[in-house]
């Protein structure tokens, strides 16, 4: 497979930002541990400049110094400069720099669903910047903001412009911020995180669209992402942060082939690989988990609903054996967490058989479903609120058990052994869920869905919300619990680098239906139906082999 | 839109329907013959059956119930036992200096309230939220009566600025309307002032913590479009409840700015109809209340479909 680089020359262009050893801190403690420590970077006119790291790592902060957004009273700059044509941007005054900011520098943000003002109209909320920074009259602005959104590739322009952006998708608010931001035709435009919350496909529709209107306009793009794969396709340079600092930077194919930094190579190291692994030896025995023909519909008829049913799940059928993995991805709404959620019965399926521990469990009424209960447990994508703030880890972890009729001591006993498997420090029991980490709260959720000895785990989406380098190390968790213990994961996830590095057997989901299923390698390798070869398609540097260093060798077939 | 509308005015039939009931037993079921009250201390058992035969007490309840509703139907609500003239005429006289007062401590209210919050939440934590947050927690603690005589014997007795008590009808001569109603209206304001104050600020920070905040302002828009455009139309339905709830508070809470002010409205009307036992004009003046609370909390459903687009029941 080859790599296509933006292997493009910026050394002849004009520079148009230029940070130099920027610091920022704490306001009103000047004492305390800086959050910037002297980041320099350099945009050049048409050059997308990429700012990786971890979160913490300062590349937002970076990216709100530049627009003079930071928090007011709890974030300033303290020391170093903001070049942009000829100014320093902290020397400028409030509304010196507000009259740069969408005329000059442009910002988008990570999430569309939030990002724009949900009682306004969006062709208003475009034309306000018009509003602000030029003296057009208000026909000439409206005729204006219907151009931008055809340049967009916004359908049926007219009635976007009278949508809210609630009747929008995701995928169109982000092209209305991009319509926002680019309106004035800035110099500089800061992406921050714009495609994370989207899905595969709509990212490279709007990674497509940004590159086209910067060629068009010769904007410079600061990208800042998490993600080593829209790296790999969009950067021009690549700056790698770490704990508020630059530790390396460098064009991407330099920085991708030979990454001097140890962070650097760790951070590449991480990145799941698209090849899929050698799938676990199946085992002999009874299958933990059957599903036949299960359907959920949103909104059935009835006397009070008025609008039509939805259907969230159809036709779903499969089996989960002892010690498997078994993988649902798919994009939003297609399904997956639905039929995960149905599993594990926090919501009542409408039709369809669960058969687990020999009983079908899917119409069980809830006091006869209890004793099923321990049989499948759940983890959960975000451990930033699954699990209870006001009671201590050592409380959520033994409920379960003890509402199961076992002694408290025992329970207790058996949470210690648990957080020792997980990798817990002993003292955590006692201790809040927020003392920890991410990762740390997602190891305590997975002790906590372990502690009720289930024979199968459902991750839904239990990685998702992590850095890669915690990603990897709670994956290689889950793969050493499932090895020692022997039980089924049934793994939901939008990621297919996470899917090929875990699962056995792959289910791609699309529309409430099951459109292929079969081999983690047949299904990445040689994908039969044509969802899912859009989907790998659009998975972004997928011709690239982070971990080590090179493009992806040919898959033998 | 106008299916929402048209659901939410139906609504209202059920509640109005229960209140007329309600208001109704209220009446017939409290402990006492209203007859025996009616007649005095010394009057003879036929003096009693004569009043209750010409109050219609001597039938059933439901022929009562009946009788009463198609009186109410054509909008009458009996005479008053006291005054023998009909309670209809007698509250449409007196509501007007209670609705008008109402009025203008609305919109003092709000002209004061709304600014003051949003200044609060702008400059959270510095003087100014303070100095808000302050007078609003002074503003709950004084009891309304104590502000009316504290604006009095300032502002009319030492300063002699404005008149002391009496009211002027607004459609007679509108300044000297504003002039005698303006304290009464301030001291009603107070209470609501901290109480909407306080809300709108709360509602505003929260508000101002959202990323369409964050994205109006890296769009170089002006602070004020920031705070009015953007963050109060969002802030606003929480501070709509409160403002709607306060309005119907204020109607029935006109009692005792009525008396301290000597204003001629309904508050004073019940006030005096309750210590004679006017059963009819208690009866009417209930029904009115409750009649202006449910209309207000329609008027203030509505509004948050006017507000908020996303709202479609």
């Amino acid at each position: 497979m080859t790599v296509q680089f933006k292997n493009r020359s910026f050394t002849d262009a004009e520079v148009v930002l230029d940070v130099r050893d920027l610091t920022v801190g704490f306001a009103g403690h000047p004492d305390a541990a800086t959050v910037l420590g002297g980041v320099s970077l350099r945009i050049r006119a048409g050059e997308t400049a990429c700012v990786v790291g971890e979160s913490g790592s300062g590349k937002s902060v970076t990216s709100l110094s530049i627009m003079g957004l930071l928090p007011k009273g709890s974030l300033e700059a303290t020391g170093g400069g903001i070049g942009f044509e000829g100014r320093n941007l902290l020397d400028l005054g409030p509304s010196a720099i507000r009259a740069l900011r969408a005329h000059k520098i442009s910002m988008i943000f990570q999430e569309p669903m939030t990002a724009l003002n949900p009682l306004m109209r969006v062709g208003e909320q475009i034309e306000e910047v018009l509003e602000a920074h030029t003296a057009l009259p208000a026909r000439d602005r409206r005729t204006r903001v219907l151009d931008m959104l055809a340049q967009v590739h916004l359908p049926d322009i007219e009635r976007i412009y009278l949508s809210y952006p609630h009747q929008l998708s995701g995928g169109q608010r982000q092209r209305i911020m991009i319509a926002m931001a680019l309106i004035l035709e800035p110099r500089l435009l800061i992406a921050d995180e714009p495609t994370t919350a989207l899905d595969v496909t709509t990212q490279k529709q709007i990674l497509g669209l940004i590159d086209e209107l910067q060629q068009r306009h010769g904007t410079a793009v600061l990208f800042i992402t998490h993600d080593m794969g829209v790296v790999a396709d969009i950067a021009d340079t690549v700056h790698v942060m770490k704990h508020g600092r630059i530790v390396e930077n460098g064009a991407i194919e330099t920085v991708l082939r030979q990454p001097r930094d140890a962070y650097t190579k760790q951070l590449l190291r991480a990145v799941p690989s698209l090849t899929p692994r050698t799938p676990r030896d199946t085992q002999e025995g009874e299958a933990i988990l059957t599903v036949q023909g299960l359907q959920k519909v949103y909104g059935e008829a009835g006397i009070f609903s008025r609008s039509r049913p939805h259907v969230a799940a159809q036709e779903v059928d499969f089996t989960v054996h002892p010690g498997r993995t078994v993988g649902i991805v798919g994009e939003s709404g297609s399904g997956k967490s639905t039929v995960a959620r149905c599993i594990v019965r926090l919501i009542d399926p409408s039709s369809g058989k669960i058969r687990i521990a020999g009983t079908d469990i899917a119409t069980l009424p809830p006091r006869a479903l209890k004793p099923y209960r321990k049989h499948v447990q759940i983890v959960f994508q975000d451990p930033f609120r699954s699990l209870n703030p006001r009671w201590t880890i050592a409380r959520s972890l033994i409920e379960g058990p003890v509402n199961l009729g076992i002694d408290r001591n025992t329970a207790l006993a058996r949470a210690t052994e648990l957080l020792a498997m997980v990798g817990m420090p002993e003292d955590t029991l006692e201790r809040f869920p927020h003392q920890f980490s991410g990762g740390q709260r997602q190891r305590i959720a997975i002790a906590r869905a372990l502690a009720m000895e289930p024979s199968l785990l459902v991750a839904d989406e239990a990685v998702s919300g992590l850095d890669v380098s915690v990603q990897a190390q709670v994956l290689a968790l889950l793969s050493d619990l499932q090895a020692k213990l022997g039980i089924a994961i049934l793994f939901i996830t939008h990621d297919l680098r996470v899917a090929a590095q875990v699962c056995d057997e792959v289910m791609v989901m699309q529309k409430g239906r099951i459109v292929e299923h079969d081999t983690a390698a047949n299904v990445l390798l040689r994908p039969q139906h044509d969802y899912t070869r859009a989907l790998i398609g659009a998975a972004p540097g997928r011709g690239w082999d982070f971990a080590n260093f090179r493009e992806l060798a040919q898959a033998s077939p | 839109m106008t299916g929402y509308f048209i659901r939410r005015v139906l609504a209202i039939v059920p509640v109005m329907a229960i209140v007329v009931v309600c208001v109704f037993l209220l009446l017939r079921l409290t402990p006492g013959d209203p007859a025996a009250i009616l007649a005095g201390d010394t009057a003879t058992a036929e003096q009693l059956e004569r009043i209750r035969q010409s109050l219609g007490l001597a039938d059933s309840l439901p022929v009562q119930f009946a009788r009463w509703l198609g009186l109410l139907a054509q909008g009458d609500f009996g005479t008053s036992l006291i005054s023998g003239s009909p309670v209809t005429g007698m509250i449409a006289q007196r509501i007007w200096p209670t609705l008008n007062i109402a009025i203008l401590t609305l919109i003092l209210t709000i002209a004061i309230a709304v600014p003051l919050g949003v200044i609060a939440a702008w400059r959270h934590r510095t003087w100014a939220d303070y100095a808000v947050m302050s007078f609003s927690v002074l503003g709950f603690s004084v009891p309304v009566f104590v502000i009316g005589y504290t604006f009095i014997l300032v502002f009319s007795l030492e300063l002699r600025w404005l008149p002391v008590q009496g009211y002027v009808a607004p459609t007679q001569d509108f300044g000297q309307f504003i002039v005698r109603a303006i304290l009464p209206c301030l001291a009603l304001a107070t209470v609501f002032i901290a109480l909407i104050a306080r809300m709108t600020r709360t509602s505003m920070l929260e508000v101002l913590g959202e990323d369409f905040i964050r994205t109006a302002r890296a769009k170089g828009i002006k602070e004020s479009w920031v705070l009015f455009r953007h963050a109060l139309r969002n802030a606003a339905v929480p501070i709509l409840t409160i403002i709607g709830t306060g309005f119907a508070l204020l109607i029935g809470g006109a009692v005792v700015t009525e008396s301290v002010f000597n204003i001629p409205g309904i508050g004073r009307l019940t006030v005096d109809a309750i210590l004679a036992r006017d059963y009819p004009v208690i009866q009417a003046m209930t029904l009115l209340t409750s009649g202006i609370y449910v209309l207000i909390n329609l008027l203030i459903d509505l509004s948050y479909a006017f507000i908020d687009p996303r709202i479609r029941y």
